[in-house]
Formats: structure tokens, C-alpha cells, sequence
């Protein structure tokens, strides 16, 4: 991207610092994830009963769970995990959903039946499509990934069609077409570049709602093994002790608030610098 | 407004029917013959043979498909490994539940949602805009089993005002046991709630620019007036239209819900289901979700051509 390429991009960051602040968290986050060894101050997977339960405190700021391990060392290990689903979630989304949206805007007759089979899957509601695939893959990080992804390619196909379609009528891609381009021309010079933006929009709102997706399949027991930690599995753990540890409860679940508000944030913010007869085909949906 | 009609119920009918080939296969692609799955490790050849035989899943795979279609028209959906009963009933059973958890979710989101969103459009621009958009964007980042796991700690656990879980049926207690879904409709409603109050906000703001309001501004009809009667109705076209998804999303996040409250619902019948491996529940809610959900697009997509009868099929 080049120096003005940047700036344009940033400026809506710099109108609104709650945007900013939505940037800043998620810097963190990459930071954390990154950084995570050297960053927790335990070892996450340390068991210690002779500490199970303590308050958050001087030594263990986000407290012990029920085996005396360190719940801060725990959550800043679980934003590997945060990152891992969301961005495989994205990849697959953009993926699938990008060479089938622009193909079934330029040929309209296999759009027309790629375009359906989109709107049978889109017949099933996104946990409920989760799910049917985790009984049909078996509970896993990757299929955990695959069974959320695919509810998002859904909507990442429709918006590529919706897309192209206006794209395909462009004066300059009219115009280009007939002085001869070829159809892999007109696809690699005008269409993808023209999609790079509103799929960075997109691409900001399915992160976060893999984080929302992810956590629930976690909770149920139906996501990442028990024994890696991620935000979702901490707060299934943390589900019999609410009483007794409430902060188990708290820390986690504030993670994963802070990292969906704050890619909602950067969505938000990047779509006001769309183009505005994209802005209404991009959701906060995903 | 006859053949729209016609068209969109046969397209309902088209994608209902593609789903069912999805919803059969699934049972066929489940890890592990369903046969075993059936009898368990112990069974002997020729039972095999007999439930295989018996199950029609010897005949080809096309004639086992117009079987079950052919038996799901009849109501028939298969046994249920787990409970030994027609699934049907099964279903049937949490049903009552999830559509009063449903109607009691909608309920909320629509006190909740529609007036602020129409705050928020009517002070557009002001702090106080800024504020309610940013909870609403907020409330959608939040998982609704977090929020549940809160309302039971704070509302059942330290002040007691509501039972934590559990639903025992108003036909056996009265109309009071709605108090039991007092707290999972709260925890359900709330992402939704957000999204309809966004959504509420930004179709008055589109209305607000139409000619027709500025003719009535300009006509000199009083304020609050030009936005009741003139924003306001066209304004709500486009949310009852978002009706349908909130409900999708809904059926999909009551899975999370139920369980957080342990509700006896389809949603938890689900999660349950297949922890027990007892695919032919799986399939039968899969079906019967998948069967709601398109009917209350297509009521929804009707009514909103009956208000609004510019609308064409797309």
C-alpha cells in the first residue's frame, strides 16, 4: 500500500478515538499472541492446588482457576487461539467466497446455479451448519474452523457477486472489455483490485464474529480440545465455580468482548471510507 | 401480488427440497455405518443384516432418499437411538420451549430495539447517537452465553429474583413459569436487540432523506409528527424485513442459551444429541429448523410486500 494508500485508511482512526482505541486493542491482542511465552508471567499449563481459586491479587492479578493455574498466563496464551480461528475463518471466507462470487457475476449461467446452492446453505442457520459439520468431522481446531468458515463464506460469496455485478458495468471495465481484455485481464486488473477494500471491511466483521461463533462451540464442548487454552474453554471451565470465582468468569469473557468490539470498531470505521455504492452491500452482519 | 406470491413460495419450495438432499446425506456421511451406530459393537451379522434390510439402507441410494422424503411428508422422522421414541415427539417435546423462549426474545427485541433506534435517529449526530451506537456495536460483540452466565449470577445467585434454570411447563404450573425464561430470553434478546436497533436507526435516517419527508417538513407539520407518521411507518418496513434473519440468528444462538439455562429445548435437545451420537434427532431437528426458518422468511417476505407493495422479486 502506498504512503497515501495509508493515510487514507487512517484518517478515519484519527476522527473518531474510539476507532482508534478498537485499533489499539487489537494490537495488543497480535502483540499477545505473539509475545505470549514471554509475556505471561506463569506457565499456563501449571498446576499448583495449593492456590486453586485465589482472587485476583498482587501475585495472580486475573486470580487461579480450580487448579491453581495463573488465569492471566491462560487468557494471554488463548489470543494464539483467538487469532488462529479468526483469521483461518477469514482465509477460508475469502477463499471460497471470492473465486465464486466473481465467476458467478461473469457467467451468469453457472452464477445461477452456484448462486442457489449458496442460498440452500444460507437455509441453514450458521451455528446449526457449525455444528452439523462438527458431528460430521469430529470436534477440532481446524473443523472448528472450517464449520464456522463456512456460514461466512456464504455471506463473503454474496457480497463478491453483489460486487462484481455492479463492477462488470463500469464505464472503464465496458470500455477495456471491448478493446479486447480477456475475461483473466479484466479479472486481475479491474475486479480484484476494485474488491481489496470492501472485503478489508468484511474481513474486520467476520473476524470478530468467528470470535463470537468460536466461543460458543467451545462452551459446548464442541470446539478446541478442553486441554488447549482458548477464551471459550475458559469460561466452560469456569461455568460450575461462578459463585465460588466470579473473576473466572470476568476475565475471560472481557477478552473475548474487547477483541470482537474492537474489529467491529475498525469495520465500522474502514466502511466509512468505502466507496458508498459498496457501504450498503456490507453489513454489520458479516 | 398473486404471482409474487406463487414465485417466492416456489422458490421456498426449491431450496426446502435441495436442503432435504443436504439434511438426508448427512446421516449417510456420519462417521461410522448408522447400523452400528444402531446396534452398538455387540450386534451379530444377521441382525445387521435384518435392521439393514429392515432400515431400507440395502436399497439404492436415490429410492432411499423418495423413502424418507416420502416418510417425512407423513410426519415420520426416524427413532431416536437415545430415547427410543419417534423423533417427532421428541421435538415435539422441547417445542414448547423454544417457542416461548422464541416469542418472549422477540418480544424484548422489539421494546428494546425499535424505540432506541428511533432515539438515536432522531438525535443523529449527538453524543447521545454516538453513545447508543456504540452500545448496540458493543452488545453484538458479546456472546450470549456470557451474558446468561452473568444474569444467573447477579439475578438468581446473589439477588434471587429468577430461577437459574430449568422450565417446567405452564400447562402443569401456570402462566407463572415464564419466569423461568425470564433470564435466557434477556441473554438471547440482547445481541439481537442491537442489531434492530441499528438497523432501526439507519432506516430512518435513509427515510428521512426521502422528498416526501422534506414536503411534509416543508408543509409545516409538527416534528415529532413528520417523524411518527412519515419516517417512522416507512422506516419499519425495512426492520419487520430483518424479522426473518433475527429469527434465524435466534433459533441458532437458543443452542447456546438452552444449555447455559438448561432448558429443555430443541436447542439443548441438539448439543445433547449429538454428545449421545443419536443422529436421527440431529437429522429431525436439523429438518424441522431448517423448516420454520424458510416459512418465516417467506411470511415475512409476503407481509412485507403486503406494506410496502413496491417491492419486486429480485
Amino acid at each position: 500500500m502506498s504512503r497515501d494508500g495509508a493515510i487514507f485508511w487512517l484518517k478515519p482512526f484519527i476522527a473518531r478515538p474510539i476507532a482508534l482505541m478498537g485499533l489499539g486493542i487489537l494490537l495488543a491482542t497480535v502483540l499477545a499472541a505473539t509475545f505470549a511465552p514471554w509475556l505471561a508471567p506463569y506457565d499456563p499449563y501449571a498446576i499448583d492446588p495449593s492456590i486453586r481459586l485465589t482472587p485476583p491479587n498482587a501475585l495472580h492479578w486475573f486470580g487461579t482457576d480450580q487448579f491453581g493455574r495463573d488465569t492471566l498466563s491462560r487468557a494471554i496464551q488463548s489470543a494464539r487461539m483467538a487469532l488462529l480461528i479468526g483469521s483461518g475463518v477469514v482465509m477460508f471466507a475469502l477463499v471460497t467466497g471470492v473465486p465464486i462470487g466473481v465467476l458467478s457475476a461473469l457467467f451468469p449461467r453457472l452464477g445461477h446455479v452456484l448462486m442457489r446452492m449458496v442460498d440452500v446453505l444460507m437455509a441453514f442457520p450458521s451455528l446449526l451448519l457449525a455444528l452439523g459439520l462438527i458431528v460430521v468431522l469430529g470436534p477440532s481446531v481446524v473443523n472448528a474452523i472450517l464449520a464456522i468458515g463456512l456460514g461466512y463464506m456464504t455471506t463473503t460469496t454474496r457480497i463478491v457477486y453483489g460486487l462484481t455485478l455492479r463492477l462488470r458495468t463500469e464505464t472503464y471495465v465496458e470500455a477495456s472489455r471491448s478493446m479486447g481484455a480477456g475475461t483473466a485481464w479484466l479479472i486481475g486488473k479491474h475486479i480484484l483490485p476494485n474488491l481489496v477494500s470492501p472485503l478489508l471491511v468484511q474481513a474486520s466483521f467476520v473476524f470478530a464474529f468467528a470470535q463470537l461463533g468460536a466461543a460458543s462451540l467451545d462452551f459446548l464442548g464442541l470446539g478446541a480440545p478442553p486441554e488447549i487454552p482458548s477464551w471459550g474453554n475458559m469460561l466452560a471451565e469456569s461455568r460450575t465455580f461462578i459463585t465460588r470465582a466470579p473473576w473466572l468468569l470476568f476475565f475471560p469473557g472481557m477478552m473475548i468482548v474487547a477483541t470482537a468490539f474492537s474489529l467491529n470498531l475498525v469495520g465500522d470505521a474502514l466502511r466509512d471510507r468505502l466507496d458508498p455504492r459498496f457501504r450498503q452491500l456490507l453489513g454489520e452482519k458479516g | 401480488m398473486w404471482s409474487y406470491s406463487l414465485k417466492r413460495a416456489a422458490t421456498t419450495a426449491v431450496t426446502l427440497l435441495a436442503a432435504s438432499v443436504i439434511i438426508f446425506a448427512f446421516i449417510h456421511i456420519v462417521p461410522g455405518d448408522p447400523i452400528y451406530v444402531l446396534l452398538g459393537d455387540t450386534a451379530t451379522p444377521d441382525q445387521i443384516d435384518a435392521l439393514r434390510h429392515q432400515l431400507g439402507l440395502d436399497q439404492p441410494i436415490v429410492l432411499q432418499y423418495l423413502t424418507w422424503i416420502g416418510h417425512v411428508t407423513e410426519g415420520n422422522l426416524g427413532r431416536s437411538i437415545f430415547f427410543q421414541a419417534p423423533v417427532l415427539s421428541v421435538i415435539a417435546d422441547g417445542a414448547e420451549t423454544s417457542a416461548l423462549l422464541a416469542t418472549m426474545t422477540m418480544i424484548w427485541v422489539t421494546l428494546i430495539g425499535v424505540p432506541i433506534g428511533m432515539i438515536a435517529a432522531v438525535r443523529h449526530g449527538t453524543w447521545l447517537d454516538q453513545g447508543l451506537s456504540g452500545a448496540a456495536m458493543l452488545m453484538a460483540s458479546i456472546p450470549t452465553f456470557w451474558v446468561g452466565l452473568y444474569l444467573i449470577l447477579i439475578f438468581a445467585a446473589w439477588l434471587g429474583w429468577f430461577p437459574s434454570s430449568g422450565y417446567p411447563s405452564i400447562f402443569e404450573g401456570g402462566i407463572v413459569n415464564l419466569r423461568y425464561l425470564v433470564l435466557p430470553s434477556l441473554a438471547l434478546a440482547a445481541p439481537n436487540a442491537a442489531l434492530i436497533l441499528r438497523l432501526t436507526r439507519a432506516s430512518m435516517l435513509d427515510v428521512s432523506r426521502e422528498d416526501y419527508v422534506r414536503t411534509a417538513r416543508a408543509k409545516g407539520i409538527r416534528p415529532w409528527q413528520v417523524v411518527t407518521r412519515h419516517i417512522l411507518r416507512n422506516a419499519l418496513l425495512a426492520v419487520v424485513s430483518a424479522f426473518g434473519f433475527t429469527f434465524a440468528a435466534l433459533l441458532s444462538e437458543a443452542v447456546v442459551t438452552e444449555t447455559v439455562f438448561a432448558l429443555p429445548g430443541i436447542g439443548r435437545l441438539v448439543v445433547q444429541s449429538i454428545l449421545r451420537r443419536d443422529y436421527p434427532v440431529i437429522q429431525g431437528v436439523i429438518l424441522v429448523i431448517v423448516v420454520v426458518y424458510l416459512l418465516v422468511n417467506l411470511i415475512v417476505d409476503l407481509s412485507y410486500r403486503l406494506l410496502d407493495p413496491r417491492v419486486e422479486l429480485q
